[in-house]
């Protein structure tokens, strides 16, 4: 059955990996709906969080190929239940009455007033800041991004730990 | 640091390919690699370097010189068209687990992703062909990318590696230390077995009544044959071999009883469905082997011998998967099971081979036809080597014919290219294999389509003098193909008809001895005349157009589907 799944990487920081570790998804015919890269908490290993949609086995067949690239040191894959995870996502708007009481209501922070828009940001799931963004569309969203999930799991050790 | 000399970073690529032990490298030179190719010049009465015709035969001959002797192949080309050709290479070692290291030039740093001339993203276009790859930018770096890149290729899982290097890094100037690689953090080449699988092995195997052993190339490529010998012996199974797994184990092995997958043969291709358990050792349940692998093995409980974590559970499911090296794995649990004897159960299988010989064999042996077979020709051959000699094939039905119909009382003796299916991997391969093995004979068997597909390689051999005994088996046609669309296509045979140039002069062009056989009565004293040539020689033999290799189970379908004809 197809579901989300959240595989957090770990690897060296060598150049080309991410595109490694994509081109199994390609290979396998899994879609990225979204990724992040970033240094993990040992430096210069680097810790990957990819969301993708398909079923478990292939998800779990293309986590035994990406660990077996060279600079890859070791791979998981969570179901949503067996994590936390949170995305953050930036919205530019006008100003406006409506938007000042949506800015209460939803508690979302405001990083920036200019004279003629603000820019808005609200962490969450990613149908929490959708949402958002529907919610703001009627008054006029100039622009929209969102960072991508990034996920903890629910143990309480760094994940990495016992593999270096 | 003082006693560190200083070189270019050309002569520390030739210091770091013979410290790791590389005595023959294959290539081709041209613009970006041509400060290495000067090094070399300086080198050249320690570094045997073949000049073939085109690099994809380099890559080939590397990789059957790396089959045949177990060593590293080494591959030595320029940038851009000169590295793109040997991608096919690249892929096709992937696949069958064959140790390279390609050393390829690259423009100047300073013009990397300009579009320079002869620059290609080698880095980004071999990602998914090769175990790992490497671009190096400064002299200094040399050493120790070529030292990793030799630890990854032949460590654990075998595999191609590639070190794309810039034509500055070659020249600059810088002190040479080589360290050998021993470890990397993240790469655990040889996963160490676990005792609980071990015994959990153990106790199926001596539960079982009806097991066999499907013997992989893993055995091979972890030297592995005498551990394989002494669990046969202590266990009594009957074993089967992959395609790249043949000559593991002497073909004429008592509990031998044949090769695996489409055209393999009856006996293990039905039996794997009566088992009731399945021991892989080194194989990875390739879908040329298991046919339908919901069918495959489908009473039976599965143990996995593998190296490669990510192949288990990868087509079909393991009950047992017992992880790490074949040649540390198979000991141990020689020591845990009981000595047992299967005879009765093998006994089934040499009925089956009855059937075999009576629907099939017996007609491509021994033909009441005026056309030649060519089970008949490559049975010749056998008899002619007295089943000593390396055989190498190109890829068709000629291939399978020679799997089937080949004797092997050594290991490492059938070099083919399995996974990638490469025409044109015959020819090439095989030069490499004779010059890995020159105290060997080493026979080719390729078909008139894919002799011609890297047939430069000729050339080569005449200047090489590799002393490789050539088989082609003419048929017209592009046969395996042929042999599909008649089977499959209601016989529109849609170019797969070839009108082929005349090889005695292509042979005699290249100063090659040739012959060429029509007729049956001639065909034991030239396969002889083959046999007990001195130099390379081409025999070109004559078979039925429109000869097919049988038994075959279609591809995806269940091994109850085989076709006799």
């Amino acid at each position: 059955m197809e579901q989300e799944y959240i595989i957090t990487i770990f690897s060296e920081n060598s150049k080309g990996l991410l595109n490694q570790v994509t081109t199994v998804f390609i290979y396998r015919d899994i879609n990225i709906e979204s990724i992040t890269a970033s240094e993990s908490s040992v430096g210069g290993i680097h810790q990957y969080t990819i969301v993708v949609r398909s079923e478990r086995e292939k998800v779990e067949k293309a986590a035994r190929q990406i660990e077996k690239k060279i600079d890859v040191l070791k791979v998981y894959v969570f179901t949503p239940e067996e994590v936390v995870q949170q995305e953050i996502a930036l919205y530019k708007v006008a100003h406006n009455k409506d938007v000042e009481k949506l800015v209460r209501e939803q508690h979302v922070r405001i990083l920036e007033v200019e004279d003629d828009c603000i820019v808005l940001e609200k962490t969450g799931y990613t149908n929490e800041t959708q949402a958002l963004f529907e919610l703001l569309k009627p008054y006029g969203v100039f622009q929209f991004v969102r960072s991508g999930t990034v996920a903890v799991s629910r143990y309480n050790k760094e994940l990495l730990e016992e593999y270096i | 640091m003082e006693n560190t000399p200083v070189i270019s970073g050309s002569e520390a690529v030739i210091r770091s390919l013979l410290a790791e032990g590389t005595e023959t490298v294959f290539g081709y030179p041209g613009g970006t690699i041509m400060p290495v190719y000067d090094a070399l010049y300086g080198y050249r009465e320690q570094l045997n370097h073949i000049l073939v015709r085109h690099e994809q035969g380099a890559v080939h001959a590397a990789e059957g010189y790396a089959r045949v002797s177990g060593k590293t192949g080494v591959c030595l080309v320029t940038s851009g068209p000169g590295s793109t050709n040997t991608v096919t290479g690249l892929a096709d070692a992937l696949l069958d687990s064959t140790p390279l290291v390609v050393v390829s030039g690259q423009v100047g740093s300073a013009l990397l992703g300009t579009d320079a001339f002869q620059e290609t993203n080698f880095i980004g276009i071999t990602q998914a062909v090769t175990k790992w790859n490497c671009q190096v930018k400064r002299a200094a770096d040399i050493p120790a990318a070529i030292a990793r890149a030799f630890y990854i290729a032949r460590s654990g899982r075998p595999g191609p590696v590639v070190v794309d290097i810039t034509k500055d890094a070659q020249q600059e100037r810088a002190p040479f230390r080589y360290e050998k690689v021993t470890q990397i953090r993240s790469y655990t080449p040889c996963p160490k077995p676990d005792r609980d699988q071990l015994a959990e092995a153990a106790r199926l195997i001596d539960q079982a009544r009806r097991p066999l052993l499907l013997v992989g190339q893993g055995i091979l490529t972890g030297g592995a044959e005498e551990e394989l010998a002494a669990f046969m012996e202590k266990s009594g199974i009957p074993a089967a071999c992959t395609l790249l797994g043949l000559s593991a184990l002497p073909t004429d092995h008592p509990h031998y009883v044949g090769m695996l997958g489409m055209h393999g043969n009856y006996a293990p291709n039905i039996k794997n469905r009566e088992c009731d358990l399945l021991i892989a050792a080194g194989m990875r349940f390739d879908d040329r082997v298991t046919g339908n692998p919901k069918q495959f093995g489908a009473n039976a409980k599965i143990i996995h011998l593998e190296i490669d974590p990510s192949e288990v559970n990868k087509i079909v499911r393991a009950d047992v998967p017992v992880i790490g090296d074949v040649r540390e794995t198979l000991p141990l649990l020689t020591e845990l099971i009981g000595r047992r004897e299967h005879e009765a159960w093998i006994e089934e299988f040499r009925a089956c081979y009855d059937t075999e010989y009576r629907k099939v064999i017996e007609s491509e042996l021994f033909p009441s036809t005026s056309a030649i077979r060519m089970g008949e020709v490559v049975y010749r051959a056998a008899l002619a080597f007295d089943a000593e000699a390396v055989i190498v094939t190109d890829v068709g039905q000629q291939q399978m014919i020679a799997a089937r119909y080949s004797r092997f009382r050594k290991s490492r003796s059938l070099i083919t290219s399995g996974g990638l299916g490469t025409m044109g991997f015959g020819l090439p391969a095989a030069i490499g294999a004779k010059i890995g093995a020159p105290e060997r004979e080493v026979c080719l068997f390729a078909g008139d389509g894919g002799f011609q597909m890297n047939i430069q390689e000729l050339c080569t051999i005449m200047q090489t003098g590799a002393a490789v005994k050539m088989v082609v088996l003419n048929n017209g046609f592009l046969g395996m193909v042929r042999q599909w669309q008649e089977l499959f296509f209601d016989r529109r045979y849609s170019f797969t008809e070839m009108q082929n140039p005349d090889f005695g002069l292509l042979a005699q062009a290249n100063g090659i001895p040739y012959r060429r056989v029509e007729q049956r009565e001639e065909l034991e004293e030239a396969v002889k005349q083959l046999a007990e040539s001195k130099t390379a020689f081409l025999l070109e033999v004559k078979v039925e157009q429109e000869g097919n290799v049988f038994p075959m189970v279609p591809a995806g379908a269940a091994v109850s589907e085989i076709r006799w004809a």
